[in-house]
C-alpha cells in the first residue's frame, strides 16, 4: 500500500509508449523527462528531506557525463565500467566535499555550491586535452548493456524510464527509512536531531553522497543518449533548473520532486515557440510560482484539492 | 616583473571596485531583508545598457548616466514592491528562487530591447593611458575608484551620520523591535532596494566603457558581487568592500600569474576556502544558533 503511487506511476510510465509509439512529446521528451526525474529526485533527498540548497548539481552531473564520454570515446572502455568508474569518482568528490561544505547554513551553503558548480565547468570549459573545451565531445558510443547496444528514441526511453523507477523506488525506499527520519530530524532541528543522538555530519554526508550519485548516474546516461557532451549542457543555469524543479514540484516529496522536473522540461519545450520572449516568460513564472504557491505545484495544488473535498457536505 | 605585478595590482583593484559596489548593494539588501538579491548583477547590466542606450538616442553622457540610474533604482522600486514583498516570511529557498526568477525575467526583457550584441560606451574622459611607475592606467579605471571611493564613503556617512541610515541600521539589527520605535520598516525595505540598484546601475555605467556590455553581462558580476559580499561576512557593507577589492586583486593576480581562462575558477576556490575555514565570512559576526 506504501508503494500504491509508484505502481501507478510505473504503470503510466510503461502504456505511454504502448499507446503512443511515434509521438514525439512520449519518446523524446519524455526521455528527457526522465533523466530530470532522476536528478530532481536526487536533489529533493537533500533539499527537500535535509533541508539543504545546492545551486551546483549540475557539476554532478556533469561528471558522470563526461566520465562516461572520456573513458569511452578517448580509451575505448566498455560502457558500464565507465559508468561505474563515473560514480566512484563523483561519489568520492561528494564524500570529501559533504563534511566541510554542509557545515554552512543557508545563503553560506548556496555560495559554496554555486561556485563548486562554477569551478567545475570552468575546467569543463579549460581542460581542452581531456574533454574538448567548450566545443564538447562528440561520438560517445551508445551505451552497450551486457552486448545491447542501446540505439534509437523507442530503445532509450525504455532504458532512461527504467533507470528513473529504479531511482524513484529507491528515494522512496530511503525516506522511509531510518536514515530518512534521520534527515527529517536534522531538517527539522539540528539541534534535537543531535539530542536525540543522531550523528548530523553523517547523515547529511551520506544524503549529499547519494544526491550526487543520482546525478551522477543521470548523467552516464545522458553522455551515451545524446553521444555528445559539452559545458552548456552543465552551467548554473542547468543547476538553477535542477532546484527549480524541486521546488515548483514540492519540496520533501518525492512525487513532487517527479512532477515538477516533468512539468519543467514540459514547459522548456513549449516555450521554445516563443523564441525571444522565453526567458522573460520562464522568469516571470518562476517569480509567479514561488510567490503564490511557496510549497510548490504538487503540494500546493494537492493540499488545495484536500481542502475542497474537506468542504464537501458529507451526511452525519 | 615588478612593472608586470603593478600592473596586475591596477587591473584588479579596478575590476575588485565594482565587485565591491556590487557586494555593498547585497549587503544592503540583505540586512534590511534578510533576502539574497541574485537579480543584484542584473541591475548593473540595466544601468549599463540604459544609458547605451539613452546616448544612442542623443542625450548628452551625464544626463544618460543619471536618468539610467534612476531607471535602475525604479526597476528596484518594482521588484521591492511586486515580488519581494508578497513573499514576505518564506523560507530561504524560495526567497533565492525568486530572485533568479526576478533576474531571468530582467534579462528577458533586456534581450528583447536590446537584442544579443555586445555593446560598449565611450570613455568618459578620452583613452590616452597614463602611466604609473611602471604600469599603464586607463583614465576609466581611474574614474572607476574615484567614484567607487566617493559612493563608499557616502554610504558610510549616511548610516553613520543621518537619521534615516541609522533608521535602516536598526531594521537589519532587528526588524520587530525598529517597528515598535516607530521606524517604518516598509519604506526602509525600498529604500535599501532602490539604494542598491542605483549603486549597482553606477557601478554598469563606470565599467561599461573597459568591457563591453550585453544582456547577460550582468549574472558573472553579480555572482562575484555575492562572493564578495560572502567573504567580507554577509550583512557587513564595508566587509563587502573590502571583500569584492580582495577578490578582484586576487583575479587579475591569478589571471596574470596562473591563467586567465581559469581566472572565475580561482575566485570561486578562494571564496570556498574562506568559507571552509571561516564559515561566516572573513569580517563576520559570529552568530550563535538560536535554538
Amino acid at each position: 500500500m506504501r508503494l500504491a503511487g509508484f505502481y501507478v506511476f510505473a504503470a503510466v510510465v510503461a502504456l505511454l509508449p504502448v499507446l503512443f509509439p511515434t509521438n514525439y512529446f512520449v519518446t523524446v521528451v519524455g526521455a528527457s523527462a526522465g533523466l530530470h526525474v532522476i536528478l530532481a529526485v536526487g536533489l529533493n533527498l537533500l533539499m527537500g528531506y535535509a533541508g539543504q540548497i545546492s545551486l551546483g548539481h549540475a557539476a554532478f552531473f556533469g561528471m558522470g557525463a563526461y566520465a562516461s564520454a572520456i573513458l569511452t570515446t578517448r580509451f575505448g572502455w566498455y560502457s558500464l565500467l565507465a559508468l561505474a568508474t563515473g560514480l566512484l569518482v563523483a561519489g568520492t568528490v561528494a564524500w570529501l566535499l559533504a563534511r566541510p561544505i554542509l557545515r554552512l547554513r543557508g545563503h553560506y551553503l548556496a555560495m559554496a555550491t554555486l561556485g563548486f558548480g562554477i569551478i567545475v565547468h570552468v575546467v569543463m570549459v579549460q581542460a581542452t586535452r581531456w574533454t574538448g573545451g567548450p566545443d564538447g565531445l562528440a561520438g560517445v558510443p551508445p551505451l552497450n548493456l551486457l552486448g545491447w547496444a542501446v540505439e534509437g528514441d523507442l530503445p532509450w526511453y525504455g532504458v532512461i524510464m527504467a533507470a528513473m523507477l529504479l531511482t524513484v523506488w529507491l528515494s522512496l525506499n530511503l525516506v522511509d527509512s531510518q536514515v530518512g527520519r534521520a534527515l527529517r530530524a536534522v531538517h527539522g532541528s539540528e539541534f534535537a536531531a543531535q539530542m536525540m543522538g543522531i550523528d548530523i555530519g553523517r547523515a547529511k554526508t551520506q544524503v549529499f553522497v547519494v544526491s550526487a550519485l543520482f546525478a551522477t548516474f543521470a548523467g552516464s546516461l545522458f553522455a551515451h543518449q545524446q553521444a555528445f557532451v559539452s559545458p552548456d549542457s552543465f552551467n548554473l543555469i542547468v543547476s538553477v533548473e535542477l532546484v527549480t524543479m524541486v521546488v515548483l514540484g514540492g519540496m520533501a516529496s518525492t512525487f513532487g520532486a517527479a512532477c515538477g522536473a516533468i512539468a519543467l522540461t514540459l514547459l522548456n519545450e513549449w516555450l521554445v515557440v516563443f523564441e525571444d520572449y522565453e526567458m522573460l516568460i520562464h522568469g516571470a513564472l518562476l517569480m509567479v510560482v514561488m510567490i503564490f504557491l511557496p510549497q510548490g505545484l504538487f503540494v500546493g495544488l494537492s493540499q488545495g484539492a484536500r481542502r475542497l473535498w474537506a468542504m464537501v457536505p458529507r451526511k452525519p | 616583473m615588478l612593472e608586470q605585478f603593478l600592473q596586475f595590482l591596477v587591473t584588479g583593484v579596478t575590476v575588485g571596485s565594482l565587485y565591491a559596489l556590487v557586494g555593498l548593494g547585497f549587503a544592503l539588501i540583505y540586512n534590511a531583508s534578510d533576502v539574497v538579491n541574485f537579480a543584484q548583477g542584473e541591475f548593473v547590466m540595466l544601468g549599463a545598457m540604459t544609458a547605451i542606450a539613452l546616448l544612442g538616442a542623443g542625450l548628452p553622457l551625464p544626463l544618460a548616466a543619471i536618468a539610467a540610474t534612476l531607471a535602475a533604482i525604479l526597476v528596484g522600486l518594482l521588484l521591492e514592491r511586486f515580488a519581494i514583498e508578497p513573499a514576505q516570511g518564506a523560507s530561504v529557498v524560495t526567497t533565492i528562487i525568486i530572485t533568479i526568477g526576478a533576474a531571468i525575467f530582467l534579462r528577458g526583457v533586456a534581450l528583447l530591447l536590446w537584442g544579443k550584441d555586445f555593446h560598449a560606451l565611450p570613455s568618459f574622459s578620452g583613452d590616452a593611458p597614463i602611466r604609473l611607475g611602471g604600469a599603464t592606467v586607463l583614465p576609466q579605471s581611474l574614474w572607476v575608484l574615484g567614484v567607487t571611493v566617493l559612493l563608499v564613503g557616502l554610504v558610510r556617512a549616511f548610516f553613520n551620520r543621518t537619521l534615516l541610515g541609522k533608521a535602516l541600521l536598526a531594521c537589519s539589527f532587528n526588524r520587530a523591535a525598529a517597528q515598535l520605535v516607530g521606524i517604518n520598516v516598509r519604506v526602509m525595505l525600498r529604500l535599501a532596494y532602490g539604494l542598491s540598484a542605483g549603486l549597482g546601475a553606477i557601478a554598469g555605467i563606470l565599467i561599461a566603457p573597459i568591457t563591453f556590455s550585453s544582456y547577460e553581462a550582468g549574472v558573472m558580476l553579480g555572482l562575484k558581487g555575492f562572493s564578495a559580499a560572502i567573504v567580507g561576512g554577509i550583512g557587513n557593507p564595508m566587509g563587502a568592500v573590502a571583500g569584492g577589492v580582495l577578490l578582484g586583486l586576487l583575479e587579475a593576480l591569478g589571471a596574470g600569474l596562473i591563467s586567465s581562462g581559469y581566472k572565475d575558477a580561482i575566485a570561486f576556490l578562494f571564496v570556498l576556502m574562506v568559507l571552509f575555514f571561516e564559515p561566516t565570512g572573513l569580517f563576520g559576526h559570529k552568530a550563535a544558533e538560536r535554538v
